[in-house]
């Protein structure tokens, strides 16, 4: 606890609270809005994550909390000093020496990726039929869109193993149908990890790409019909040109999140399945080394951070040169 | 006049804010055990002859309870870590030491546990054994005799030979997510100590799994109990309790599933969940009076009656139901506890490797 409190005091709230009286002097409310997110930025996440980075920078060791050295006080500011010289990049190195994690970032990557081009495969047609639905309706299409966010995601998972494990609802209505004579193996295979994010994930994917499909205008089309453009390329050239902002925020929205995915894998994925959200667990819980654990999780973020940096410069470009 | 009865009124406000709380010196215990793992009419038993309010929460794996409590200021008097894992928070003075003048009821222990637990916790100083079983082979009798031709299972060679696992991979093999519970046993079917910590001994323990790793349907330590009940898989390598919870389940559910646990012959390995107290647990009084009441024999028996496992409690015996006492996989005979082993917590070098080496097993990579 001392090490968190010392971290919190060490981050730089300082400067916010100093530029704070000029700020409020100038009396625009507007400024005093921006504050709140990045505070809210500054504690749920810089903060937090200056702890993993630190802890990330420390040595395992048997003792309450399980690394060395804990930043405090308590032998005044050069024993302070003298502690921050014992971190080191150890854990780092000590990452690129097994090639499993290497392998278990790889695959997450793959998985995630895979994951997203087929929830864009199925988002993007349920965008597309919403955004082209009468207007009376919409509003109850996006209301089921969103409705099961209302049921524990935990859950809903769970269901997903009683409808595809053996004896299962899907193979069930398969076998009576007589499609199939034996039952299908579903369950714990990768086949069932990419149901289960695709699952998951579709409203992440559905409802940015509905909001650009939305706004779009439709005489584009028209006039593309009366040219003489048949409906497909009218497709290739037109819609899916204008909706490309809500793509790539879908794939984001489904991606990142899908890399760290740790539930879905666990329940529904077989055991050979490796992913760095799994290797983190190991790390942490099974050889109790939060300092690998930390760092494994810092290069995720990494591996994270640039492609959507990346992205938000193509995106700032793009509206400059749309000035 | 207004302003005076505001100022009784706002005084009585504040009184009525604090008077209560000063009141109300509630004692209260913070438990943190298994779940599903205890008789629940034994906490309200508990409040009733103490007046000790039992806030009562559960786990469903070490490791959670290890971070709490590695993490500090868990907030819990009495917590129910497994002795492997006991072992290793004692080193890291994560407990306190008991003060046994509070604990009369230590004497009703058994000798026979104890020596066991001494292993993980010298002297025992820091725990006493709440409940204790073993690491074994659950399996539904009717799916395994028709894979094999026989449904006596009494051998780890059903799980380690190839040929024999070959047969039941179609029919569903589950084995826990836990190399402390499945390298030992690897270890002993090879001839091998069970303790060994040579990197040597390992490998040969990693390549005896490799070669039934195929047959192996999935890795996890919990959904053994349902696949079993359900009729999921045909076996799966368990700890005793979460069998016969199994076997329950499948009875209840009248699906004519029938689920048997066998203690191979070569061995198998006793686990111990034990009792203690962190060290910066806030009442300590009212954590030994529940530990001591624990310990009272009757109390015991009641939940080894309801969860199935064997007890550290040897005067509580007389009350165990006589089916549990006389089930040999429950309470096993003299000549079985001979040859059940027990292992010491890896030094994090060996926990190194060992978690490397499962996740190779387990990821076939």
């Amino acid at each position: 606890m001392s090490d968190i409190a010392a971290t919190a005091s060490a981050a730089p709230p300082v400067d916010v609270s100093a530029s704070l009286p000029a700020r409020l002097a100038k009396g625009f409310v507007g400024r005093l809005v921006i504050i709140v997110p990045y505070l809210w930025l500054l504690f749920f996440f810089l903060v937090p994550f200056v702890i993993v980075f630190k802890i990330s920078l420390s040595q395992s060791a048997i003792s309450m909390p399980p690394y060395t050295p804990v930043l405090d006080f308590s032998s005044g500011w050069s024993g302070f000093v003298g502690k921050l010289k014992q971190l080191s990049f150890d854990n780092y190195l000590w990452l690129t020496q097994d090639a499993l994690y290497f392998k278990a970032y790889l695959s997450s990557v793959v998985i995630a990726g895979i994951s997203t081009i087929l929830t864009l495969l199925v988002g993007y047609p349920i965008a597309y039929g919403m955004a082209r639905a009468p207007a009376t309706i919409r509003p109850t299409l996006l209301m089921l869109v969103i409705l099961p966010f209302w049921t524990s995601f935990l859950i809903r998972v769970y269901a997903w193993i009683g409808i595809l494990k053996p004896e299962g609802l899907l193979n069930q209505l398969l076998l009576s149908l007589h499609v199939i004579s034996e039952p299908l193996v579903i369950l714990n295979t990768y086949t069932a990890i990419f149901i289960g994010i695709v699952y998951s994930y579709l409203p992440f994917m559905v409802l940015p790409l509905y909001s650009s499909l939305e706004k779009m205008d439709y005489s584009l089309i028209e006039a593309a019909k009366d040219l003489g453009c048949p409906p497909t390329s009218a497709f290739w050239k037109i819609t899916f040109p204008l909706s490309l902002p809500g793509v790539i925020a879908g794939c984001l929205l489904v991606f990142i999140p899908a890399v760290g995915e740790f539930v879905i894998p666990d329940l529904l994925g077989g055991s050979q399945t490796l992913m760095i959200g799994r290797t983190l667990w190991n790390e942490f819980f099974s050889n109790r080394d939060w300092p690998v654990s930390s760092a494994v999780a810092v290069i995720l973020l990494l591996l994270l951070i640039v492609p959507i940096m990346i992205f938000q410069q193509a995106q700032a470009r793009a509206q400059e040169q749309g000035k | 006049m207004i302003r005076k009865a505001l100022w009784l009124s706002a005084t009585s406000v504040f009184l009525a804010l604090f008077v209560p709380s000063a009141q109300a010196e509630d004692r209260v215990v913070n438990v943190y055990n298994w779940s599903d793992y205890i008789d629940p009419t034994i906490i309200d038993d508990f409040t009733k002859k103490t007046g000790i309010k039992v806030v009562y929460d559960t786990f469903d794996s070490n490791e959670i309870l290890e971070t709490k409590l590695l993490a500090g200021g868990s907030g819990y008097d009495v917590v129910v870590p497994s002795a492997n894992f006991l072992a290793r928070q004692i080193q890291a003075s994560v407990f306190q030491k008991l003060d046994k003048s509070k604990l009369p009821n230590i004497s009703n222990m058994w000798d026979l546990i104890q020596e066991r637990t001494a292993k993980y916790d010298p002297g025992n100083e820091y725990s006493v054994n709440y409940m204790w079983g073993t690491v074994g082979l659950g399996y539904n009798i009717k799916k395994v005799q028709a894979a094999l031709g026989t449904d006596k299972i009494d051998s780890w060679d059903v799980f380690f030979n190839p040929d024999k696992l070959a047969k039941l991979k179609d029919c569903g093999v589950y084995v826990l997510d836990s190399p402390a519970d499945v390298i030992p046993a690897a270890l002993k079917y090879l001839g091998l100590d069970p303790n060994s910590t040579s990197p040597d001994d390992i490998a040969k323990a990693e390549e005896a799994m490799l070669k039934i790793r195929p047959y192996i349907r999935k890795f996890h330590s919990s959904e053994y109990i349902n696949a079993l009940a359900n009729g999921d898989i045909c076996m799966a390598v368990g700890w005793s309790g979460d069998v016969f919870q199994a076997r329950n389940r499948a009875q209840e559910a009248k699906q004519g599933v029938e689920i048997g646990y066998s203690v191979p012959k070569e061995g198998a390995q006793m686990w111990f969940d034990q009792m203690a107290i962190p060290a910066d647990a806030k009442h300590v009084a009212e954590a030994h009076e529940f530990l001591n009441y624990m310990m009272t024999p009757e109390v015991i028996a009641k939940s080894s009656n309801v969860v199935l496992y064997a007890n550290g409690n040897k005067a509580s015996q007389q009350f165990v139901d006589k089916a549990l006492l006389s089930d040999p996989s429950v309470y096993p005979d003299e000549e079985t506890v001979k040859k059940l082993y027990t292992v010491a917590p890896y030094d994090p070098k060996t926990q190194r490797v060992i978690t490397r080496s499962w996740t190779k097993i387990v990821t076939g990579q």
